[in-house]
């Protein structure tokens, strides 16, 4: 038998790929809600509505610890000190460039406000420790200084900053930012 | 002995049931008239150990799967009370827990094995990176078990490992979130975890029928790395192979007798017996021993997405093997470069797992980041090179020929 051309189309071809078209689309489309249930729930992002923070109580220096969306806000009461050694650097040295007026609210730079998770691989940096006057990572050693950012370590990122405003001069409200919700 | 016997059923149910699933025939074949090289040493039990070992966390696993809870606000009670409660459940767990230690003792030198007398060469490929997916799938299932714990430990190792992959371009903080199924590591993962490390064994024993399928395709390698050439050359896996690999479970169970009973909780670090808390990292965190060459891989390079790829890369690169080995010559026996090669890499290797216990700092970055190096130019430089300028010693015309000699 001579072989057959495979230039010309046959009413079978067109069926064969018709029906693999089909099973295709079907697969893609069963795929949706198989991913799309591992993402956040309903009430997984309804808890992650914005939380109002008091800040009266936090004493100069002092850092605490507050919860929004699972995840651990640093607020830090900078000491004229901390905002000095913050503003001396020649941001162009640093792994993340971004200078200390970048890292807090215009008008309030006695408050850093970030999101207390070391952007290498998560762990919780400790507060008051290493060489910058910000933060240690106990995991694998990054350094943090007192503005938030990376000085030292394998941590690609300076700490992330959480959307925010102030409400008052005591008070701000983590999760919105001038208006719009995150 | 005479070549393999046939499957010849006396049995009149056994004789029917032939004619409709011939599993007589298959299990006769497989097991008992198989033919296995005279000349395999004990390194060649674990094979077995490590099916019976899957068999114990199989049987270890759905048990407690009735007793716990994958609720993050019991999951760690719920574990304590089989400790505390449970009938034997003290027993059940700690079999579980140090079987995950016993089972990955078992693969590390079921790997070695097959590094040191050339298993992964030709035809042998395909049987090779079945172990090498098998791996994979053990690596996966030990960590999910890990996390269900629900300890410190258990949290943060969920923590840090799933952020691996926050490393990738783009899509990274998605692609994690996705994970999660939160913001961050909480009920959600629990429960996917749980529902994966349940399913998980059940996908590595699947693999493991196409890694003894391909086995018995192939045959078996040898300590003197030739293909068997004649009946003289092998004996039956029944009675030979099957008493050698029962000997040797027995052997290995002591091992893991002595830890289940004098000493659980050697291998546990005991932050783990803290109920896991969001809030606070614990002051040192490390993997179980059997990840700890991979994590000083990680922490040795100083860029996060350069130190993830290393990771990923030290294990996939183990897939490629077969064709890294540039050298016609199997076993480690007859190749002397390759075996002192072959011994800096276990020293290497068992070094790195010794520095990713240790802190990240001074001297022990150092010598992680040398290790790390020769492990890697292991198989990219030296292999590859080896197979082209190394003088191999002469090979022996037959198995039962380097047998019969090495008596002699």
């Amino acid at each position: 038998m001579t072989t057959v051309s495979s230039a010309a189309p046959t009413r079978r071809d067109f069926l064969y790929i018709a029906t693999g078209a089909v099973g295709a689309v079907g697969v893609a489309a069963t795929l949706v809600p198989l991913i799309s249930q591992m993402n956040p729930d309903a009430s997984t992002i309804a808890a992650g509505a914005p939380i109002d923070v008091d800040l009266s109580p936090i004493a100069d220096g002092q850092i605490i610890k507050v919860f929004w969306r699972s995840k651990p806000i640093f607020i830090f009461h900078r000491t004229k000190h901390d905002i000095e050694l913050a503003k001396d650097v020649n941001v162009s040295t640093l792994r993340d460039p971004e200078p200390d007026s970048a890292r807090v609210k215009p008008g309030h730079e006695e408050w850093l406000v970030v999101i207390g998770i070391c952007t290498h691989l998560g762990c919780i940096p400790l507060p008051h420790e290493g060489q910058y006057d910000g933060w240690f990572c106990p995991c694998h050693g990054s350094q943090y200084d007192s503005s938030g950012r990376i000085r030292q370590g394998p941590a690609p990122k300076n700490l992330y900053l959480p959307p925010y405003e102030f409400v008052s001069n005591t008070r701000i409200r983590i999760g919105v930012e001038s208006g719009t919700t995150a | 002995m005479s070549g393999p016997s046939t499957y010849q059923p006396q049995n009149g149910f056994l004789k029917w049931l032939e004619r409709r699933l011939p599993i007589g025939g298959l299990i006769h074949s497989s097991f008992i008239a198989y033919p296995t090289p005279r000349n395999l040493n004990y390194w060649w039990t674990f094979g077995g150990i490590l099916a019976f070992m899957l068999g114990v966390q199989m049987i270890t696993g759905i048990v407690l799967a009735m007793h716990y809870t994958p609720n993050v606000n019991l999951a760690f009670d719920s574990v304590e009370a089989i400790m505390r409660d449970v009938n034997y459940g003290w027993l059940l767990r700690y079999v579980h827990a140090n079987g995950a230690s016993m089972f990955f003792l078992a693969v590390y030198i079921h790997i070695f094995r097959g590094l040191y007398y050339g298993s992964y060469k030709e035809p042998r490929e395909v049987l090779w990176i079945l172990g090498v997916i098998l791996y994979l799938l053990m690596m996966a299932t030990g960590f999910l078990g890990y996390v269900l714990v629900w300890g410190q430990m258990s949290f943060w190792a969920a923590t840090v490992i799933t952020n691996l992959f926050s490393a990738i371009p783009g899509i990274g903080d998605a692609v994690v979130t996705w994970l999660w199924g939160g913001y961050a590591v909480g009920n959600p993962t629990l429960n996917r975890f749980y529902s994966l490390h349940y399913l998980l064994p059940f996908v590595i024993a699947g693999v493991v029928v196409l890694h003894v399928w391909a086995l018995h395709v192939v045959g078996q390698n040898n300590p003197a790395g030739i293909e068997p050439k004649s009946d003289k050359d092998t004996v039956p896996f029944t009675p030979y192979a099957t008493v050698k690999d029962s000997f040797m479970i027995a052997c290995f169970c002591i091992v893991f007798a002595w830890l289940v009973f004098y000493v659980p909780n050697y291998l546990v670090h005991s932050d783990n017996y803290i109920p896991a808390d969001p809030a606070v990292t614990p002051s040192e965190i490390v993997p179980e021993w059997y990840y700890l060459p991979f994590y000083a891989i990680l922490r040795s390079i100083p860029n996060k997405l350069l130190g993830v790829i290393a990771l990923f890369s030290s294990i996939i690169i183990l897939a490629f093997l077969p064709w890294l080995d540039t050298s016609r010559v199997r076993s480690a026996r007859y190749r002397p470069l390759f075996r002192q090669f072959f011994w800096l890499f276990v020293i290497s290797a068992v070094g790195l797992g010794y520095l990713g216990s240790k802190p990240p700092e001074g001297i022990y970055v150092i010598l992680s980041r040398i290790f790390t190096l020769y492990y890697f130019a292991f198989f990219l430089i030296i292999l590859p090179l080896l197979g082209i300028f190394e003088r191999t010693k002469a090979l022996p015309n037959s198995i039962s020929e380097s047998v019969l000699k090495a008596k002699a």
